[in-house]
Parts: structure tokens; C-alpha cells; sequence
């Protein structure tokens, strides 16, 4: 193949290159518009629980209002605080963003449309949220001024106490599912959601990820009675645009992983209605989005003391000891996915499947694909 | 017809895990970010003041730098934080091998959990969780 003179070599590595290119795009396009109309549906939902009109100018019905403001934030004057640290400052907001995209690589919209499947999918988004902690800790240092600092301390306090019933309501799944890839929950969810048989683990779940995504009732960081506006106090134009983005993507990210785990993902609510995967996901994605705004338009404000005892006090005594009833009653009607029964036997049956060598194998993949992504780049 | 497929297996395989369009996909987010903040700072309005620029604090000049002492709370919160993320940590890989490790794994786990609950008694009487002392 030439081009222009210039011979390209190996053209179907950069076809490949080219395809994943346009698959990422296609994974993240759609998500920027989605978020974009998410933000509008939520003032309109507000406006109609308060019995406003929301926004109703710009295109029809306020549709495009999103897209207006996004414009609007860019032109705005970027303002960057005397005394504050530069890189810093700019570094949290764009890893904020980056985050929100980066963890929906890994999320399965249907059994065929996942970018990156490995069998560690649901520890890998874990990882990823809890990086958001740091964004929100140097976005609040960075600024130095009081209020971002005390919100920044605030929220990323609240966030780590509550990614522990978060994590720790995940474990029934494990259990019941047998599996940390999200597309075999799902698949295990072939015969009822998880919502009902765990329904405790699920409504905690919930009201969890309302606090990982610092939403109302449990938005302490943006007390604007007490601290204006939290940790991006100093934030203005885009750099604001981008927690604010990365935030609603990921109430987006936690609502689709919310239903993957206890509603049953691409399963079809109805059998008679034969439509396409995508379709049922997003259906129940959007009922969970809805609920976090309804939510937030009920619901006052929890006090931080409150904040912190439900979730110290209360989930997590409360989860953990739901796991141990999960287990003890998988025990008791011998429930287990099982094919050993004994260390013995799961020993003998990961030699016969090569699975204790293939480790060994596995690491020299992956200093051979190294390797290559050296020899092809530099 | 929607496909119910069930049980793919998804053993684990080295070549799925997809380096090049890992760091692919990580080059691209870094670039969408990086070119909106450029688009902005190319097409923003720059109009800076001394009074614009200085830090938030009710009309006021900040009287003194925002990097104070803060409350010891936000400290032990996090130390928490990492007692019961390495109690997840045991958690997670039990479940999921609790076929093979049957009752035994069960009874270790369980004596695991009362040391555990030991610290967590400690920990809730000491009142390190109650951010008000109602006295």
C-alpha cells in the first residue's frame, strides 16, 4: 500500500488502529450528548416538581439549552486565583472528566458491545471511582480559599466512608453471580434480577452511590448555605464545565452499573416486546437517573454528623452482616456453583485447566505485547 | 429475537486484555480534554483584576492563607477507610472461591471478622465517628 510516496508498512495494524479509534469515539460522543440532555432533563424534572416551566427558549422545549450553556462556559473568562498552585488547579478538573470517560470503557450496554472485556471489569470501575477522590482533594488545596478547602476536606471524606457499603454491598453479587465480569452478571441474571433477592443490599447500594456521586440529600460539598459551592468555589468557565460534566457522568456511569448489578441489565422486562438490548438498559438506566433527580427535588439536605453516622453506623454494620446471611443460607441449601469440594479438588481442577502454568504465560504476554506497542509507537 | 446466551465462560485470556487500545483509549480522553481547554483559553474573554483574581471570601480580601490546620477527623476517617478497604480486599476473593474452601474458609473468615469486630467496638466507643459530643 502507497500513499503519497510514502510506503505504509503493516497497514492492517493501522487499519486496527484506525477501528479502535472510531470505537472509542463512538463510545464517547454519545456519551457527551447524553450528558447534555441529562443536565436539561434534570432542571426540567425540578422545574415541573416546583411547578416551573424550566427552561423553555433556546431550541423547542429547551432542548438545546445544554448545548447554549456549554458555548456560553466556553467563552467565559478562565480565572486563576493569585495564590493558587497552577498545575494543580488545572490538573484536577481535567482528571475529573478524564475519569468519567475513562471507566465507561468498561461498562457492557449489551452482551456484544463491550470495548474492554476482562474477567476484572467490576474491580477496575471500583478503581476508577475511588480515584475520584483525588480530584476532588487537589481541586479543593489547589484553589486556597477556606471554602474550597473545607468542602474539599468534607466531600472527600463523605466519599470514602461511603465507597466502603459500597463496596462491601458488591460482594453478594460476587456471590451470587460467581463473577467479577459485569456481562456473566448480567448473563446470571438469566432467571430473575438481583434487585428482589437482595433487595436490602440494593436499596443500600443506592442510597450509597447518592452519596459516592455527592447528590442531594447528601450534596454536603455544595452546601451553599454553609460553604457557597464547595470545592470548585474558585472554578469558572470550562474548568468548571469539566467537574460539572465529569459529576453528571458519572451519576450516568453509577446509575448503568446500578442496574447491571440488581436490575437485570439487558434483560427484557417484558418477553412478548421483542426489541434490542440497548434498549432495555437504557430504559432502566433511565428510570435509576430519574430517581436521583426525583430525589434530590423531595429530599432536604442530611446534617454532616447524620451523614457520616449512616454511614459508618448503619450501612456498613448493616451490609456486611447481609452478606454473612447470604452465605450462610447459600450454605444451608448447598447453593454453591460448584464442581469441587475441597482445596484438594480445586487444586487438581486448575492444573487440569492450566490455570496455576498459565499465570507464568501471562506475564510474558504481557512484556511481549509491551514490546510490540514499543516497537510500532517509537 | 432477543439472544439469551448463557454462560460465554470468559476464562481468562491474556490477549483480551487489549494493551494498544487500552493506551489507545487513554491517549484520546487525555487529547478531548486537553483540546477543550485550549478551545476555551483561545476563544475565553481575558479581563483580569487584582480583586478578581484574589480567593473568595465574602467581598473581603482574604485576610490569611487558606492551608491551615484542619480537624483530626478527616485523618481518622481516612485511616477507616483503609482498616475495613483491606477487609473488602480479603472479602471479595473468598466469595468468590467459597466453593472450594467450603466451611473451613467460612470459620476462618468468621474468626477474621470478630478480631475485626473487636476494633470496630473500640472504634465506635472511642468516638471517633461521632463528629458532635453531645455532653
Amino acid at each position: 500500500m502507497t500513499f503519497f510516496n510514502f510506503e505504509i508498512q503493516n497497514w492492517n495494524l493501522y487499519k486496527n488502529i484506525l477501528c479502535t479509534i472510531l470505537l472509542i469515539l463512538n463510545n464517547i460522543v454519545p456519551l457527551l450528548i447524553c450528558i447534555a440532555f441529562f443536565t436539561v432533563a434534570e432542571r426540567k424534572i425540578l422545574a415541573s416538581l416546583q411547578r416551573r416551566f424550566g427552561p423553555n427558549r433556546v431550541g423547542y422545549w429547551g432542548l438545546l439549552q445544554a448545548f447554549a450553556d456549554g458555548f456560553k462556559l466556553i467563552n467565559k473568562e478562565i480565572i486563576l486565583p493569585t495564590k493558587s498552585n497552577v498545575y494543580l488547579y488545572f490538573f484536577a478538573p481535567m482528571l475529573a472528566l478524564f475519569l468519567s470517560f475513562f471507566s465507561w470503557g468498561f461498562i457492557p450496554l449489551s452482551s456484544t458491545s463491550l470495548f474492554f472485556n476482562d474477567e476484572y471489569n467490576t474491580l477496575i470501575i471500583l478503581a476508577i471511582s475511588s480515584l475520584n477522590v483525588y480530584t476532588i482533594i487537589i481541586a479543593g488545596w489547589a484553589s486556597n480559599s477556606k471554602y474550597s478547602f473545607l468542602g474539599g476536606l468534607r466531600s472527600s471524606a463523605q466519599m470514602i466512608s461511603y465507597e466502603v457499603s459500597i463496596s462491601i454491598c458488591l460482594v453478594p453479587v460476587f456471590l451470587n453471580s460467581n463473577s467479577l465480569n459485569l456481562s456473566e452478571i448480567v448473563n446470571s441474571q438469566i432467571n430473575g434480577w438481583f434487585f428482589w433477592p437482595l433487595l436490602p443490599v440494593a436499596v443500600i447500594f443506592f442510597i450509597s452511590i447518592i452519596a459516592e456521586t455527592n447528590r442531594a440529600p447528601f450534596d454536603l460539598p455544595e452546601a451553599e448555605a454553609e460553604l457557597v459551592a464547595g470545592f470548585n468555589l474558585e472554578y469558572s468557565s470550562i474548568v468548571f464545565a469539566f467537574f460539572f460534566l465529569g459529576e453528571y457522568g458519572n451519576i450516568l456511569l453509577m446509575s448503568t452499573f446500578f442496574t447491571i448489578l440488581f436490575l437485570g441489565g439487558w434483560w427484557p422486562l417484558f418477553d412478548w416486546l421483542t426489541l434490542s438490548p440497548i434498549f432495555w438498559i437504557s430504559i432502566k438506566t433511565l428510570f435509576c437517573c430519574f430517581l436521583f433527580i426525583l430525589i434530590r427535588g423531595s429530599l432536604p439536605r442530611y446534617r454532616y454528623d447524620q451523614l457520616m453516622y449512616i454511614g459508618w453506623k448503619t450501612f456498613l454494620p448493616v451490609s456486611l452482616s447481609f452478606l454473612f446471611f447470604y452465605v450462610t443460607i447459600f450454605f444451608l441449601f448447598n447453593a454453591l456453583k460448584t464442581d469441587f469440594y475441597n482445596f484438594e479438588d480445586f487444586y487438581n481442577l486448575c492444573l487440569n485447566q492450566n490455570l496455576i502454568n498459565s499465570q507464568i504465560d501471562i506475564n510474558l504476554n504481557e512484556l511481549y505485547s509491551i514490546k510490540n506497542i514499543i516497537k510500532y509507537f517509537f | 429475537m432477543i439472544q439469551r446466551v448463557v454462560g460465554s465462560n470468559p476464562t481468562f485470556d491474556p490477549m483480551n486484555l487489549k494493551i494498544i487500545e487500552l493506551l489507545i483509549f487513554t491517549v484520546i480522553n487525555c487529547l478531548i480534554v486537553t483540546v477543550l481547554l485550549g478551545l476555551s483559553s483561545v476563544f475565553s474573554q481575558k479581563n483580569p483584576s487584582s480583586e478578581k483574581l484574589a480567593a473568595y471570601e465574602c467581598g473581603f480580601e482574604p485576610f490569611s492563607d487558606a492551608r491551615k490546620n484542619f480537624d483530626i477527623h478527616f485523618y481518622v476517617v481516612a485511616i477507616l477507610f483503609i482498616i475495613f478497604d483491606i477487609e473488602i480486599v480479603f472479602l471479595v476473593p473468598w466469595v468468590l472461591t467459597l466453593s472450594a474452601t467450603g466451611l473451613f474458609g467460612f470459620y476462618i473468615i468468621m474468626f477474621f471478622l470478630f478480631l475485626f469486630l473487636l476494633g470496630f467496638i473500640y472504634e465506635w466507643k472511642s468516638g471517633i465517628i461521632d463528629w458532635v459530643w453531645y455532653s
